[in-house]
């Protein structure tokens, strides 16, 4: 259960990203943010990766402050949540296969399992035939795909979406949709922050609008009504 | 875990140096101007050590004796001289043999020629040259000369001069302008190491700067500091290693081709034999210090990256 409680930010210039906002999420729920651009969605997010600290608040993740813990403490957190972002932030100079394998090297993980796990995750996004090629030599839809590979294969309980479909056509962005729909379906918390209209509508499930930092609808359907 | 972990760091750390080879080789290039100027450091101070060595070897005092001395007093001197215990080597050259080289060495100069022969005699003295075993002592030899010791057997000085005085303040002289313009060389040259050094470390700093992003997305999927600043740190090494080794190469050349000048310039100081016979000792000192280069610019360089 992920809680923000009260929760601020304000930049070091003065400007209001998030204003005492107030928000729980339950486990295996998938819940879409909305908003448009400046309304604090991408601020949200990085608070729970402890990216960011808020000004004002706390953020709580199965009871404890994400943002009282120790650096090392950080670390183990981060893995247990995977993060897509909109422009896929691929590291550039290893392949596809190694890509994942990192996530999962970085978590300590044995050679036997990255062996295994990785071809797994890839045929789950599809990728199969992609795993030696390098970021650059991909389409924005299947680098995406990988980048969902590399959130999911940690066996993530919460998996933060930032735009994951800002820079992909229609057919990719329903192709993600599906492969995060199917991720929840197998009990991973989904957070989804997007603009795009057409996704929400597709995916029936919980949607949280914001504007200028704050919350200004919670609606358990799922119409994108701003 | 801690092997797998260094396995890890490490081949990520050489696939990162392949992989990006042109900022390797950017990278690399000026590490070895760096590690150019550390080595010659070394030079420098050895053709400064070489060359005062070499200088002092040319101290030594000249005997002159007046030109009615007996060749049999001379010899008796010599025997006495030899006796001293800071004396190396004692050379006798009679007469004939100062005109004979005097003659060669104003070959060239018909003027001081025409002059001798309308002298007629030999006006030169015979001389006994003496060296001691370490320079300080010419003072005290000298000293047992002017004395009252080496007089002839009637009491009476058969020693024209002793140029040791004369030559002491124009050796001393030399000594001193070669060292202060050898230190000035060698200021200079520690000058431009440190500026080589803050420039390889500036580029370095460059290249972790290109793989900023990088850095926080390996942050963000929970990657620990040494994890990702491990490869980093090897692709530092790996720039010193693949730079030392060049440094090596380049020396080698280098020294091998300005061999016989420096042979011919610093008296018996030949560079290229010098690297050869220090070649452990100057490649322990290239190594190390573009392994240790690489490594702290890259420590200190990621440093800022790894708030996130």
């Amino acid at each position: 259960m992920i809680v923000f409680d009260r929760v601020s930010k304000v930049y070091p210039d003065n400007s209001v990203a998030l204003e005492g906002v107030t928000l729980s999420i339950e486990p295996k729920e998938f819940i879409s943010i909305v908003g448009p651009s400046g309304a604090g969605k991408t601020t949200l997010l990085k608070l729970l990766l402890a990216e960011e600290a808020p000004t004002d608040g706390a953020v709580y993740y199965e009871s404890t402050n994400i943002h009282t813990l120790k650096k090392k403490e950080i670390d183990a957190f981060r893995r247990k949540v995977g993060m897509v972002f909109q422009d896929f932030r691929l590291l550039p100079n290893k392949t596809v296969y190694e890509n994942i394998a990192f996530t999962m090297e970085a978590a300590g993980r044995a050679d036997e399992e990255i062996e295994q796990d990785v071809p797994h995750v890839l045929e789950l996004v599809d990728l199969s035939a992609k795993v030696w090629n390098f970021p650059r030599e991909l389409s924005g839809g299947e680098k995406q795909r990988v980048a969902i590979a590399r959130a999911l294969v940690n066996e993530p309980e919460v998996i933060i979406a930032d735009e994951p479909t800002g820079n992909l056509d229609p057919a990719n962005t329903y192709d993600i949709v599906q492969i995060l729909k199917k991720i929840n379906d197998l009990g991973t918390t989904v957070i989804l922050a997007t603009h795009n209209k057409g996704i929400i509508d597709l995916l029936k499930k919980r949607v949280v609008a914001m504007e200028r930092g704050r919350i200004v609808r919670d609606d358990k359907s799922s119409k994108y009504f701003v | 875990m801690f092997w797998t972990k260094l396995k890890r760091i490490l081949r990520a750390g050489f696939f990162n140096f392949w992989r990006d080879s042109t900022v390797s080789f950017a990278s690399v290039l000026v590490m070895v101007v760096t590690l150019l100027v550390i080595g010659s450091i070394s030079f420098s101070s050895a053709i400064l050590d070489t060359s005062l060595a070499e200088l002092r070897n040319k101290i030594d005092i000249n005997v002159t004796f007046i030109t009615s001395a007996k060749e049999e007093d001379i010899l008796n001197i010599k025997h006495t001289i030899e006796t001293l215990s800071e004396v190396s080597q004692v050379t006798y050259v009679s007469r004939e043999e100062a005109l004979t080289a005097f003659k060669e060495r104003h070959a060239s100069d018909p003027s001081i020629l025409a002059a001798l022969d309308e002298l007629g005699e030999n006006p030169l003295g015979a001389v006994l040259n003496v060296k001691t075993i370490d320079p300080s002592q010419y003072a005290s030899v000298a000293e047992f000369l002017e004395s009252d010791n080496v007089l002839s057997s009637n009491d009476v000085t058969i020693i024209d001069r002793i140029n040791y005085f004369q030559n002491k303040a124009a050796i001393d002289k030399l000594i001193r302008v070669i060292s202060s313009a050898d230190r000035l060389g060698l200021a200079l040259t520690l000058f431009l190491a440190i500026i080589s050094v803050l420039i390889a470390f500036n580029t370095i700093r460059l290249t972790i700067y290109i793989a900023r992003d990088e850095i926080s997305v390996m942050r963000l999927v929970g990657a620990s500091t040494t994890y990702i600043q491990g490869p980093f740190v090897v692709v530092g090494v790996i720039y010193g290693i693949t730079a030392g080794l060049l440094t090596l190469l380049m020396f080698l050349f280098i020294t091998y081709w300005l061999g016989e000048t420096t042979e011919n310039f610093f008296v018996g100081f030949n560079i290229f034999s010098y690297y050869l016979r220090h070649f452990l000792e100057i490649a322990l000192i290239i190594m190390v210090s573009g392994m240790l280069l690489g490594a702290l610019s890259s420590v200190l360089a990621i440093r800022k990256y790894l708030k996130v």
